[in-house]
Parts: C-alpha cells; sequence; structure tokens
C-alpha cells in the first residue's frame, strides 16, 4: 500500500508513476465477517472505517452493489457544515466537522476539505430572527457562528444582487468553519483508510436477502452467495427501505429526487457557499472552477438519477436572481441522487426491531456532510449495540413518541424538508 | 493593421465573399465574411494558437467544426456582455465582434504558466490527492488559493446582463432534431403526412452534412423549400436542443440574436423551447472521434472532417501540407477535398494493413498512402512542423513535413439525446461505436445517428422515420419526394484503433490534459470502472462532456483492464448536450421578477401616503409611513402609541379569506379546527385554531358564521393557499360525503383593521346601517353596514387588544371606504399604521403568530389546551396526544420583558433563555421582540421550558452572535390588558 | 417534466399540481387509536415501482387526484378521481 507524500510523488515522477498500487484491494467476500455494512456509499465506507479505527473490528465487510461512491456522495454539491438548530443535530453535525477537519491527515488522502465559510442569507426581520436563534443555539454549544449584516456580506460576496433584487439580502448567518470538500475523493480516501486497517470493499456484490433466525439477523445473500455475519448495518441511502424490508423491518423513509448542477468552469467569482434565503438555492465554485448549485426536491417519490427540467428551470431563475453574473455563463450539466427523506428531515442512526440490524439513513440532502461523523456514530451503535449520545435521538421511534426533531417545521411531509 | 486573409482559398464554400465582416481577437484586426465562424475566419488568416490547456498550459488550436470543440474556446464580446469559455467553432461572425483569448498570462504567445509543462511529470492525474496535506492549515491559506486562481477557464462578467430572454412553450407530433439529410427527410415525411412539425438544428445553416457536399446543395434547397410551404411545419436553426427528459418533453435552446452585435430593440438574445413531443426523430448526426497518439494535441491537428468543413463549407486552407491519419475509409473524403482545393496532401498513413479501393483513389490523385503505419509523433509547438510516423508495430520512425494532420478514428453517432432517455446504447462491432439502444419514450433515431452512413442512405433512413413516426400517431397520408442521388459506393466500417503507444504525452481529453498514462495511472490505482477513471482524472469532464473523445479514454482503460469497450461503456451522457447558457433557463425571471409581486386593494394609497414597504412571501405590504423615509423605532412608535391611545388603521387584506357553505359547513369546521363551530351563533364570529395531523399548529384565524350554512374564514397572510388546500385535501379524500362548497375570496376583500380606544367614536363617524354600540354590536361580533356608500361588512375582532373592528369591502371600494374612515378618524388622531406597529401591538397583547406557528409548536406548546374539544374528530387530534408532545417540558408560550426599563439592554427575537449569564444550557428561545410602548420596556413573547411554571422568575435572554446577555422576568404573554377588557370596551 | 391528464382537464404540466403522497395511507375512523393515526401519517411503502400517489390541481380544478406512477421511470399509468378504487400493477 503506498503511502501519499510530496517525497513518494516525487519519486514515482521520476520513474512515471509506476510505482502506485490499488488504492484499495479488490477482495472476494469471506464466508463471514464479524459485521457486514451494507452500502459502499459515504456512510458505508465511513462506518467500516471507523469501526476498525475506533473499536478495532476489522473482520467487517462492505458490501456494494456496484462500485463504490457512485451514488449520492459522488453526487452532491459537496456542502460541510454544521449550522443547525437543534442540539440534536448541531452536537452531532460539529463532531463530523471536526472529524472532517482532520480527515486529510487521518486519511493520508487529501479531500480538499475547504473552510471557506457557508453563509444562509435572510430578507426579513422574522428570518434574522429565526437565524439568529440558530446561530445563538450554535454558539451555545460551542460551534462558531456569526451574524452578518448587508454590507458585511457585501464585502464577503459582493457578486450578489443588492440593488435590483426581489427579495433583498438584509443580511446573513455565517459559519466560517463550513465549506466544501472534494466529494469523490472522501469516498475514495475512506476505502483506502478502512482496506489499510483490513475492511474488505467488495464491489459488484448486490444484497438480494437477510437472513433471520427469530429475531435476530445472522446474514446475507448476495449475488456472490451467502454471507453470515451477526451484525448488519444498512446504509445505502434511498434504498433504505427496500433493504429493511429485506428482514421484515419497515423505515419510515421516503425516496426523493434532488438535482445538483455545475457550469463551465470560470476563474474564481465566488469564494463561500452561499444559500438564498427566499427560495431554494446554494452554490459554491469547485476548485476546478465549475460553479456547483442546487435547489429543492423535485418533490414527488421518485428512484430516478435523472434531472428533470421544471426543477432546473426553476433553480437557475433563483440563480440568477441571487447572482446576476450567472446571466451570461453556461450551465454544463444536471444531474440527480435518490434523497433518503425522513418525516422530520432528520436522520435515522439506529437500532432496528431486528437485533443485529442497524440502520444509518435518512440524510435527507444533509448527508455530505455528515459522512464522517455518521460512520464514527454508526460504527458505535454497531459496536457497543447501543447509540452514541450524539445518536441518541436518532431513532424510529420517534415518530410513535412524538419526539421529532424537525428543524424547518415542515411537518411529516417528506418532500417539504 | 488588419491580418490579411492569407489562407482563405480563391473560390468555394458557403460564406457571402460580396461582404466582408471586421473582428478583433487579442485586440488585433481581422476580417471575414458572412457564413464564416470566429474560428473560420481566424483559420482564413492564418491563426494556430487559439488558446491554452486547462493544467499544461499547452498551446492548442481548432480541432472541430463543431459545438463539440475542447480547445478553441475564447471570451467572445467584453464588458457586461463578456461570455467566457465560447467555442469559437460554433461562434457565428459578425461584424465587430471582439473576442479573446482565455486562460494564460500575459499573453496567448508567452503564457508563464506554460512552466507547468516542464513538471508535468510530478503532476499527473489525482496528484493533488497525495499531497497539500501539510500543514493541515496550507490548505485554505495557501495551496487552495494558488489552485483556484491557476484553474478555471475565462472570465466571467461582473456587470449585470444587458441581455434579455425569454421562454416559449410548444406541442408538436413529431420533433425533428438535426437537419442533415436523415432530419430533412423526416421532417418532410411527416409533414407531407400531415403532422405538426419542429425541425430544430444548432447550427446556423439547415443542411448539416449536406453543407460540405455542393452537388446536394439543390436537392437540399428542394427540401427547405418544401419545408416552408408546409404551414404545419416550423423549421428552428440556431436551436440546440439541450436535453430529452421524461413524458417525451425536450428543451432546446435557440440562440435568436447571437450572431447579432447586439439584440434588435425589444428582442431577446436566446430563447428556451420546452417542447411537448408526441414522438421524436433524433437525426442528430455523428461526430468523428481522433486517435491518441503523442502530441496529438498540437495546433495544427484537428479532425479529418473538419479540416475537411473548413475547406468546403468556408472556403480555408487549414494548412499547406497535410497528413492524414485515419483507420476507415470516410476519412479519405477529406483528403480527396484538401486535395481538390490545392491543398498538398504529403500522406494517408493509414492503421489498416489492407488495401482498399480508396487508397487505390488516393494514389490515382496522386497521394501516397502508408498502410500499416501510424503518426509516433508530432514536431513543434505553437505551430507544427511535421510527424513521425511507423508502421503499427515497428519502431524505425520516419518523418514527414507537414502543417496539418487530419485525424479520424471513426464515427461517434451522436447519441447523447437517446441516452438521456436511460435507453441502453448497443456496441456495434463494424463501426466500433455505440448505436441507440432499444427506445424506451417515444423516439427513433435516424440516419449517421443510428449508424447509417451516406447521404442518400441517410435521406432515406430519415424518410421511413419520419413516415414511422406520423404513422404511429395515426397520420398516414403523405406525398412522397425525390430522395437525393445515389451515394458512391463507401464502406463506413472502422478498424478499431485507438492509441499510438510512444515516447510524449498523448491526450485523450484536451481541454482538461488527460493522457493515456494518466487513464492508465487511474487503472493501477484502482479506478477501474469508468466513472471512477472519469472522476480520478477528470477524463470527460471538460465543457464538452466527452463528446469529442470520450471514447479514447474508455479504449485505453478498457485495454488495461482486459476487457472489451462495450463491457467498459462510457460515462452516463447527460443533460446539456452542450452547455446552455442560465440567462436562457432563467428566461424572464430575472432581477426583480422571479416571483410575481401581490399587492392589496390599498396598495397605491400606500404608496402615495409614503409606505416603506417590504416583501413578505409574495405580498408588498406597508411596514411604516414616513415622508422623510426615516428609519428605526420612532415611526412604528408613533402609530402604535396613536391605536394604545386614539385609533389606528391598518390594511389587513393580505389575511386569507375562505367562503365556506353547505348544510354540512359546520361539522367540517368541526374538523378542521381543534374547537367547535357548529355552535357558533350566526353573526358572530369566533377564534380557531388548526393543527396538522401530525398534532403541530398549522394555523390560526378568526371564523365567522354569516348564515345558518354559511362560514367565512381567514386565515394568516402566510398560510392562505395552504389552508384551501389542506381542507380540499381532507374534503375530497377523507370526507368526501361533506355536504360543502367553499373557495377563496381573499383578492376579493379591501380589509382593514381599525383599533383604539377611540374607534367607536371614529367609525361612528362614516358607517351607516349598523349600531356599533357595545350592546348592540358585541365583541366577536359580525355585521353588514356601508361606508361612503359602500357596502362593507364589519367583524368586532381585534389583534391589537384594543377595542377594534375589522372592516371588509369589495376589493375596488377599498380606497374609499379607507379614506372615508381616515376622513372620519381625524377629529379622533386617527393614523395609518404598518406591519411593524401591527406586529408590535400584537406582541404587547400575547397574540402568537408566524414566529410562534413555525411548525414546532402544538396547541399545548402555546397555551390554548382549552380549545381542544374533548369530544369528537379533528386534525391532528391523535397524533398531538404522542407522549413526548404532552411533556410539560416542552418548551412552552410565555411572556418576557427586560427588568431593566431602560432600553438601553436590548432583547433580540432568537435570543435564548437560559438561567445563569453565563450558562450555555438553553431552556428555549425568544420567538417576538418589541420595543412596548404601553410597559416603555423591551418585553416579548418566548417559548420557555416548563414556561408556565416560570412565571416570576429572573432568566437571561442571551444571545452569543453579539455577545449580549439581558436579565430578564419570565411572565403571562399578554403583556397588555389581560383581561381582556379592551377589546369589549 | 411530468405531463398528468387530469380526468377533469385534460393533460397538463407539472407545474399545475403539488404532490401530496402515497395515497394508499388512509385516514382511520375518529375512533382509531394512536397506532392507526402513526401508520396513517408515518408509515409508508415506499415502492421502487408502481405507486399510488396523490396529486392536487392546484392551478386547474383543485381537485386531488389519484395518481398511478412509476417511481424510476415516471411513468403514468392512470389518472384518477380521489374516490375511484385505482389497480396498482406489479412492481
Amino acid at each position: 500500500m503506498s503511502r501519499y507524500s510530496v517525497f513518494r510523488l516525487f519519486r514515482e515522477g521520476l520513474r512515471n508513476q509506476t510505482g502506485w498500487t490499488r488504492a484499495w484491494r479488490d477482495p472476494d467476500p469471506k464466508p463471514a465477517y464479524d459485521v457486514i455494512i451494507i452500502g459502499g456509499g459515504g456512510h458505508g465506507l465511513a462506518s467500516a472505517y471507523y469501526l476498525a479505527r475506533e473499536h478495532g473490528i476489522t473482520n467487517v465487510a462492505v458490501l456494494e452493489r456496484g462500485q463504490i461512491g457512485l451514488g449520492n456522495v459522488g453526487r452532491n454539491t459537496t456542502i460541510v457544515r454544521s449550522n443547525y438548530l437543534f442540539p440534536e443535530n448541531n452536537l452531532f453535525y460539529e463532531k463530523s466537522l471536526q472529524l472532517w477537519e482532520g480527515l486529510e491527515q487521518d486519511l493520508n488522502f487529501n479531500v480538499m476539505m475547504s473552510q471557506r465559510g457557508v453563509i444562509n442569507l435572510y430578507h426579513s426581520d422574522s428570518q434574522r430572527d429565526a437565524y439568529a436563534r440558530r446561530g445563538n443555539s450554535m454558539r451555545l454549544n460551542g460551534i462558531d457562528a456569526e451574524l452578518l449584516d448587508r454590507e458585511q456580506v457585501r464585502a464577503l460576496v459582493p457578486v450578489l444582487d443588492f440593488d435590483n433584487a426581489r427579495f433583498p439580502i438584509q443580511g446573513g448567518l455565517i459559519q466560517r468553519r463550513g465549506g466544501t470538500a472534494r466529494h469523490d475523493a472522501v469516498a475514495w480516501g475512506l476505502a483506502r483508510g478502512a482496506d489499510r486497517l483490513g475492511v474488505d470493499i467488495i464491489q459488484n456484490c448486490e444484497v438480494t436477502g437477510i437472513r433471520r433466525e427469530g429475531d435476530r439477523v445472522v446474514g446475507v445473500e448476495t449475488t456472490r452467495g451467502y454471507i453470515a455475519a451477526p451484525k448488519i448495518g444498512i446504509a445505502v441511502a434511498g434504498h433504505t427501505t427496500q433493504v429493511a424490508s429485506m428482514a421484515g423491518v419497515r423505515i419510515p423513509i421516503e425516496s426523493h429526487l434532488l438535482q445538483a448542477f455545475v457550469s463551465e468552469a470560470v476563474k474564481p467569482v465566488l469564494d463561500h457557499v452561499v444559500t438564498f434565503g427566499a427560495g431554494h438555492f446554494y452554490i459554491s465554485q469547485s476548485d476546478k472552477g465549475g460553479l456547483v448549485f442546487g435547489g429543492g426536491l423535485d418533490g414527488y417519490n421518485s428512484f430516478a438519477q435523472r434531472g428533470t427540467l421544471p426543477e432546473a428551470e426553476h433553480v437557475i431563475n433563483e440563480g440568477v436572481a441571487l447572482m446576476p453574473l450567472l446571466s451570461r455563463l453556461r450551465v454544463l450539466r444536471q444531474w440527480a441522487g435518490v434523497m433518503d427523506m425522513t418525516f422530520d428531515g432528520t436522520p435515522l442512526i439506529c437500532k432496528t426491531p431486528v437485533r443485529g440490524l442497524y440502520v444509518n439513513g435518512g440524510w435527507c440532502y444533509g448527508g455530505f456532510k455528515a459522512v464522517p461523523g455518521s460512520g464514527w456514530c454508526f460504527a458505535h451503535t454497531v459496536a457497543k449495540d447501543e447509540p452514541h449520545a450524539l445518536n441518541a435521538a436518532m431513532t424510529i421511534e420517534r415518530f410513535r413518541d412524538g419526539g421529532m426533531i424537525d428543524e424547518k417545521g415542515a411537518g411529516p411531509f417528506p418532500w417539504l424538508h | 493593421m488588419t491580418q490579411p486573409q492569407t489562407h482563405r482559398l480563391a473560390y468555394g464554400g458557403r460564406i457571402d465573399r460580396s461582404r466582408t465582416l471586421r473582428f478583433t481577437f487579442d485586440g488585433r484586426a481581422y476580417e471575414g465574411h458572412p457564413g464564416d465562424t470566429l474560428a473560420s475566419a481566424l483559420m482564413a488568416s492564418g491563426e494556430r494558437l487559439i488558446g491554452r490547456s486547462f493544467k499544461y498550459h499547452r498551446p492548442r488550436g481548432i480541432v472541430t467544426a463543431g459545438p463539440e470543440e475542447p480547445c478553441a474556446l475564447v471570451e467572445l464580446r467584453t464588458g457586461a456582455c463578456r461570455e467566457p469559455n465560447t467555442r469559437a467553432t460554433v461562434a457565428e461572425l459578425y461584424d465587430g465582434l471582439e473576442a479573446n483569448s482565455q486562460n494564460r498570462w500575459p499573453s496567448l504567445a508567452l503564457d508563464i504558466s506554460a512552466i507547468n509543462q516542464l513538471v508535468g511529470r510530478f503532476l499527473p492525474a489525482g496528484f493533488y490527492y497525495k499531497t497539500f496535506m501539510w500543514p493541515a492549515s496550507f490548505w485554505e491559506k495557501v495551496y487552495e488559493p494558488i489552485i483556484r486562481r491557476a484553474a478555471g477557464l475565462g472570465r466571467a462578467a461582473t456587470a449585470t446582463d444587458p441581455d434579455e430572454y425569454e421562454s416559449i412553450q410548444a406541442h408538436c407530433d413529431v420533433l425533428v432534431v438535426g437537419s442533415g439529410a436523415a432530419g430533412l427527410a423526416a421532417a418532410r415525411a411527416a409533414g407531407a403526412a400531415g403532422a405538426r412539425v419542429i425541425l430544430a438544428d444548432q447550427d446556423f445553416e439547415l443542411g448539416g452534412g449536406l453543407l460540405l457536399e455542393p452537388e446536394q446543395e439543390p436537392w437540399r434547397q428542394g427540401m427547405l423549400a418544401a419545408l416552408s410551404g408546409m404551414p404545419e411545419v416550423r423549421l428552428l436553426p440556431r436551436t440546440t436542443v439541450f436535453g430529452f427528459y421524461e413524458h417525451d418533453v425536450l428543451g432546446a435552446v435557440e440562440r435568436v440574436s447571437d450572431h447579432l452585435p447586439v439584440p434588435p430593440e425589444h428582442g431577446v438574445r436566446q430563447r428556451v423551447w420546452t417542447i411537448r413531443a408526441r414522438q421524436t426523430v433524433l437525426a442528430t448526426g455523428s461526430t468523428e472521434r481522433p486517435i491518441a497518439f503523442p502530441n496529438n494535441d498540437r495546433p495544427g491537428v484537428m479532425l479529418a472532417s473538419a479540416a475537411m468543413t473548413y475547406v468546403r463549407r468556408f472556403g480555408v486552407r487549414p494548412g499547406e501540407r497535410a497528413v492524414i491519419f485515419a483507420n476507415n475509409d470516410i476519412a479519405y473524403n477529406a483528403a480527396f477535398a484538401l486535395h481538390d482545393a490545392g491543398i498538398a496532401v504529403a500522406a494517408i498513413v493509414d492503421v489498416r494493413k489492407k488495401d482498399s479501393k480508396r487508397a487505390a483513389a488516393a494514389a490515382d490523385r496522386g497521394i501516397a498512402v502508408k498502410l500499416g503505419s501510424v503518426i509516433s509523433d508530432v514536431k513543434g509547438s505553437r505551430d507544427i512542423h511535421g510527424i513521425s510516423f511507423r508502421s503499427v508495430n515497428g519502431t524505425a520512425e520516419r518523418v514527414l513535413d507537414a502543417d496539418l494532420v487530419c485525424v479520424s478514428g471513426g464515427w461517434n453517432p451522436a447519441v447523447h439525446l437517446q441516452s438521456h432517455t436511460r435507453a441502453r446504447l448497443t456496441w456495434d462491432n463494424d463501426l466500433a461505436a455505440f448505436l441507440p439502444g432499444k427506445p424506451v419514450q417515444a423516439e427513433r433515431s435516424a440516419g449517421s445517428a443510428a449508424g447509417v452512413f451516406g447521404i442518400a442512405r441517410c435521406a432515406a433512413d430519415g424518410a421511413k422515420a419520419g413516415l414511422e413516426a406520423a404513422a404511429a400517431l395515426g397520420f398516414r397520408d403523405g406525398a412522397a419526394f425525390e430522395l437525393p442521388m445515389p451515394d458512391a459506393e463507401i464502406d463506413p466500417k472502422v478498424k478499431p484503433f485507438w492509441e499510438v503507444k510512444a515516447k510524449g504525452k498523448a491526450f485523450v481529453d484536451l481541454q482538461n490534459d488527460v493522457t493515456t498514462d494518466d487513464i492508465r495511472l487511474a487503472h493501477r490505482e484502482g479506478y477501474t470502472h469508468i466513472e471512477h477513471a472519469k472522476r480520478y482524472t477528470t477524463h470527460s469532464m471538460a465543457t464538452d462532456q466527452g463528446r469529442f473523445s470520450g471514447i479514447l479514454g474508455t479504449a485505453v482503460l478498457a485495454e488495461a483492464r482486459g476487457e472489451t469497450i462495450e463491457k467498459v461503456g462510457v460515462p452516463t451522457f447527460r443533460p446539456y448536450v452542450t452547455p446552455v447558457t442560465w440567462g436562457a433557463m432563467a428566461g424572464r425571471h430575472a432581477g426583480h421578477h422571479l416571483q410575481p409581486v401581490r399587492r392589496t386593494p390599498l396598495h397605491h394609497w400606500h404608496v402615495r401616503n409614503h409606505g416603506i414597504f417590504l416583501e413578505t412571501g409574495l405580498w408588498m405590504r406597508p411596514l411604516y409611513y414616513s415622508a422623510t423615509r426615516e428609519t428605526g423605532w420612532d415611526p412604528i412608535l408613533k402609530e402604535a402609541r396613536a391605536v394604545r391611545q386614539a385609533v389606528g388603521i391598518c390594511d389587513v387584506s393580505t389575511l386569507g379569506k375562505i367562503d365556506i357553505q353547505g348544510r354540512d359547513a359546520g361539522m367540517f369546521m368541526d374538523r378542521l379546527y381543534t374547537n367547535t363551530f357548529s355552535t357558533l351563533a350566526v353573526g358572530k364570529a369566533r377564534y380557531g385554531l388548526m393543527l396538522r395531523e401530525d398534532g403541530m399548529v398549522f394555523d390560526d384565524g378568526t371564523t365567522s358564521r354569516l348564515s345558518e350554512n354559511r362560514y367565512l374564514m381567514t386565515t394568516t397572510t402566510a398560510k392562505a393557499a395552504e389552508v384551501l388546500a389542506h381542507m380540499e385535501f381532507y374534503h375530497q379524500t377523507v370526507w368526501p360525503d361533506l355536504d360543502v362548497r367553499y373557495c377563496t375570496v381573499t383578492d376579493q376583500w379591501a380589509q382593514m383593521s381599525v383599533a383604539g380606544p377611540k374607534t367607536r367614536l371614529a367609525l361612528q363617524g362614516c358607517v351607516e346601517g349598523l349600531d356599533l354600540s357595545n350592546e348592540a354590536f358585541p365583541f366577536m361580533g359580525v355585521g353588514d353596514a356601508t361606508i361612503a356608500g359602500c357596502p362593507v361588512r364589519i367583524y368586532r375582532v381585534s389583534f391589537s387588544g384594543e377595542m377594534a373592528y375589522e372592516v371588509a369591502t369589495p376589493a375596488g371600494y377599498g380606497e374609499r371606504v379607507w379614506e372615508a374612515i381616515l376622513e372620519a378618524g381625524k377629529p379622533h388622531g386617527i393614523l395609518p399604521y404598518g406591519l411593524e406597529a401591527l406586529g408590535l401591538l400584537r406582541i404587547e397583547k400575547g397574540h402568537v403568530a408566524g414566529p410562534e406557528l413555525n411548525g414546532q409548536t402544538t396547541a399545548r406548546d402555546l397555551g390554548f389546551d382549552k380549545m381542544m374539544k374533548k369530544k369528537g374528530d379533528f386534525i391532528g387530534r391523535v397524533n398531538g396526544e404522542r407522549p413526548r408532545l404532552m411533556d410539560s417540558d416542552r418548551p412552552r408560550l410565555v411572556g418576557i420583558r427586560a427588568v431593566d426599563p431602560s432600553f438601553e439592554k436590548r432583547l433580540r427575537g432568537g435570543a435564548h433563555i437560559v438561567d445563569r449569564p453565563n450558562s450555555k444550557a438553553s431552556l428555549g428561545w425568544a420567538t417576538s421582540i418589541t420595543r412596548s410602548v404601553e410597559l416603555e420596556r423591551w418585553l416579548g413573547l418566548a417559548m420557555v421550558r416548563n414556561g408556565p411554571d416560570r412565571i416570576g422568575q429572573r432568566l437571561y435572554a442571551t444571545y452569543p452572535l453579539k455577545n449580549e446577555v439581558v436579565e430578564i422576568e419570565i411572565c403571562s404573554p399578554h403583556h397588555v390588558d389581560p383581561e381582556n377588557l379592551r377589546v369589549r370596551a | 417534466m411530468l405531463r398528468i391528464d387530469c380526468p377533469w382537464c385534460g393533460t397538463r404540466d407539472e407545474a399545475e399540481f403539488k404532490y401530496g403522497g402515497d395515497a394508499t395511507a388512509k385516514r382511520p375512523p375518529a375512533e382509531g387509536d394512536g397506532a392507526a393515526f402513526y401508520e396513517f401519517v408515518y408509515d409508508r411503502g415506499n415502492p421502487k415501482g408502481w405507486h399510488q400517489e396523490w396529486w392536487h390541481h392546484v392551478a386547474g380544478c383543485r381537485q386531488w387526484l389519484k395518481v398511478v406512477r412509476h417511481t424510476v421511470t415516471h411513468e403514468i399509468r392512470s389518472v384518477a378521481k380521489a374516490t375511484d378504487d385505482v389497480t396498482v400493477p406489479p412492481a
């Protein structure tokens, strides 16, 4: 396994890059593991990584139907932040953000974590107060947040429309430690890191059934044969309900379409991540120069990883309204991911009614930033058979007992979160 | 000094030599002709170096003659109209065009960053994943800023785009995409059968490949004339169909005015078409693909078909001495076209070993054919002066002088639009290319998009597709028409050949500088899936999205994997086929037109009387009134004091109003609200609370019973539309048997709240037909009257906590009634008050509004326990009783007041409530805060854990965002008149 | 863009409609218990395949329609009135 360093790059440069080896192995599945993680996306890979790193459980397989990292971790708008209202969320996401801050050195893989600052714009006094409530909650919990007025926003992001806007910008809530990371690199870095600790990452291995004995799981049927394990973690995002139902478990999640877009690359015009407060639009500029942006859900149940026209127009309308200079740039590409939407907008990292079966899902469209924190908490939950304090509230039962964690107050309508 | 057109052929081409267009590139003056693109005109003046590549800043020239161009990208126009990354190969020349090269410094010829080439060996694909990690803090401070400055291509304009855009909705029976022989024939066949047809082509001239065939010109013109004569056929040149979406909807962008210096007055620059096509014929043609060989990116290396296009269509000599490098017969056409135009063809380097008829034809022209040979190097940097070639398996190199290399690795059918539909591509061994797969939407491919080559064969295929598309819709009768003259015998078969392995960088992605070695490195490191390899190397992620050479990367990867190209596949093609201008997609929704504006019937009065407006959702509402546009609290306090001490009038027309009628109206209301409405007396109003089915408060408002079977509901401004949809859902899907009808009447009424102790006196001066005395018209009464001759309905309800009457009148009478009340109130000191004073007054009174009804609060949280009826069904009843929602420890509504009355220590909405000044443990938060005119201090409403049990406690409002902590007292939310005497006065 | 064939208005663009979620969830009668109301609000099949769902024709006839749509291809098989019984093809 090659360790990455400047010296190594130099040496390989002299010998035409012939010394590099696979970033992660391509093993055949063993008959049995201590833990099986279903899903080789960001959450699955992070879970396996932290199982090995934090809990010494290395006899772990990550089973991926296709190729790792090509679901939502490879389809998002790369934003990393912990600017949440409720402590059940903001402490969890803050843990994740802290893990992000050391992830490169931890993984020896540059995931290009860029703490460029995330600004949520507000456009009215009541919106300011709602953001202040959130920012104050963050500050009370030790998380950085600052409230900016209009002129402070203008100084940071002069390219926004401050003069002719339908919904004038009054200011913003900034989390300076928030930013972006290179999404693919996170998946690859975690795969490489987990592999180095002994985890088997098994691609092209679709789980077709979960075998139960009584009230506990014993293994999975796959397209590459039966694999036994006393503990199985599901981390399959938009397919959570499908996979959980293999064990007879119903999960309150709906799958919805979220689109993302990128423009042609241009020289830097935007240094921060900016979200529009009077609609559904957010944007940042990648290091390569493309403006990466997105909006709201298409708003109906969908498993199609396919962009649609009405939402594209909607998102682009808001983009041009917010940042007029976009008008003469071109949109290069649109795509979509399948979001695992819960009924309160907050994820699930929890045990299920079936012993040995754990669920990590319901990421709505905040899954990317959660990747390390989610893996860390899920690893704890699987290893100890009980949640960590950080994910103790992220249960399925909360909907039965009324403990919803509804940041937006949008109610039991998954497509509104 | 204008650069001479040194490379313009003496005759030929489709340009209009009678007119000269002047333009500049990097400040130098050039000229060209109508019919030129920027690329052809630059080429006519002998310009080779057009741009610099992304990573190594290698010199780059023109490699294609179409929208898939990866290299010849420029900043077109200047100032606010600057448009980066514009493909010179499709930019139509106009007089006065200004273009500049991009991604170079200080100049195109001398680009400092070209030093990257020297250290290129240390910068392989993905090198940045392996370094820049030490020390951690350097990423944001040092490495990333350097990378960001170096990255990107052109520069965005920074001033607001002066041009306008629009969108248009279209329906047709048959959409034909592409206007080559297949497209024209398809459109004509479908049109003749009676179908409504749209024919769209990205080019400014219709004809596709026909534009290169002078002998087919009469047929092309005949077809266009025939199509133009069909009233149900619409021809859309300059229109790129960019996406094929579900339900057979396609998006297209028409470049209406990009060929003009400025759009005509009132004209648009671009227009986006949303086309609902019952059937689609994809006659999108095919694009030639390159071969990877060392230095295959040098200016002067281009596709064979591009060289032929510049000669035949634009009358330009792309070089003086050409070498053709090919693996197929079709490429010989380019050699012959060049030869016929008087350009020396030094050799055809043909990968294939077997002699063919084409080789003989070349020999007849005196062109040397090097069979079984490959180009192993290109000599030169900013320009080329020769090549090395050798036998396919040999090592002995020979050199040839040449300044032009024309490459053909075969043809890729343009399957992008079909791929958007999720049809699965199929592999064709003869063409070594992916063909359209079995359709899954209402489409069919025709012509070379379907792997058919030759003008006449494409036309026949297109005619068949057009007929079939029409027939699928029931159009059967159509006049036959003549097809073009038969094609010369030509074999489209290629010998698959992708890469010459020799020393030097061989590029598979010219724009992103991805080499064959980069693909192999990705493979070596385990990025073996095409999507992983693409993302790791950035191959196919440039502005051409792999259209130019995506398949090369697949081929190199397939070889490394030891698998077929078919198995390896290509990255998923997604919209947009070519990138689309943001402005065009946004259309008219730019700037202030993002959303429509809603104005109340009294809007113009507010404007005339110095209302300071705020956008609240779509509504424009006056915040307060000030002739001097002063800011701060003074104007607000003045208005609020008028209400507390005398009388004020406020426009509340934005409140949602729903008229509900029917025998079961009362029962329906009982189920919608937590409290009972069926027992409400006629002529009375009642405050009602609605929950969502999850038990959270949804909306509130006063609802009046106008007659036995008729209610008028008011909703909050924000939820008006949602409440109606909510009612319709429950009525139509859950309780369809209820005999009830309802509709929104929000916009039909102007409504104004008249409030304050002198309200009755004021209104008595103008209201006729209603006794306003407390005895005759008590609190919560509803009655009809007239004001200034206008019919009004008066509700005795109060939001401010003062004696108040809401006066509603048909919208058209709004101003007249409003002014009459103002006139009548003048002796009593009436003032109009805006949204700010309205908020101040309701906070003092402890009425909940948006910040409290935020979807996170239950009826109990807000102190409405008593409004939950004990018997009977209502929405949200059962789920609202889940154990954690009944927990008394939940944050519940209370009032808070600053202990210090001085106004200096300010309370703010969004502050958290804590029990010690430095505590981090939040007990709740301040929802609504105001300066009080009644108690002369900061006060407000808050949601506090165990709130009602804490009344009288001294706590703190902490606002860490501003480092403020204010001591507060918890109190009843009803800061003013908790006994509710004033409203009943 | 979805095109929804409203039984009252004819085929209209998605933009005229608002989505309303799973149409198989049935509100329990007034005497329903907590479990029944939990299921009505939170328990969803989330099928990958044919889905029976509510669409509200907000910019048209204002009727709630029962639509059978495929959640992978987005194909619409049928559009019915709110009170109609509809059949859903097997996944």
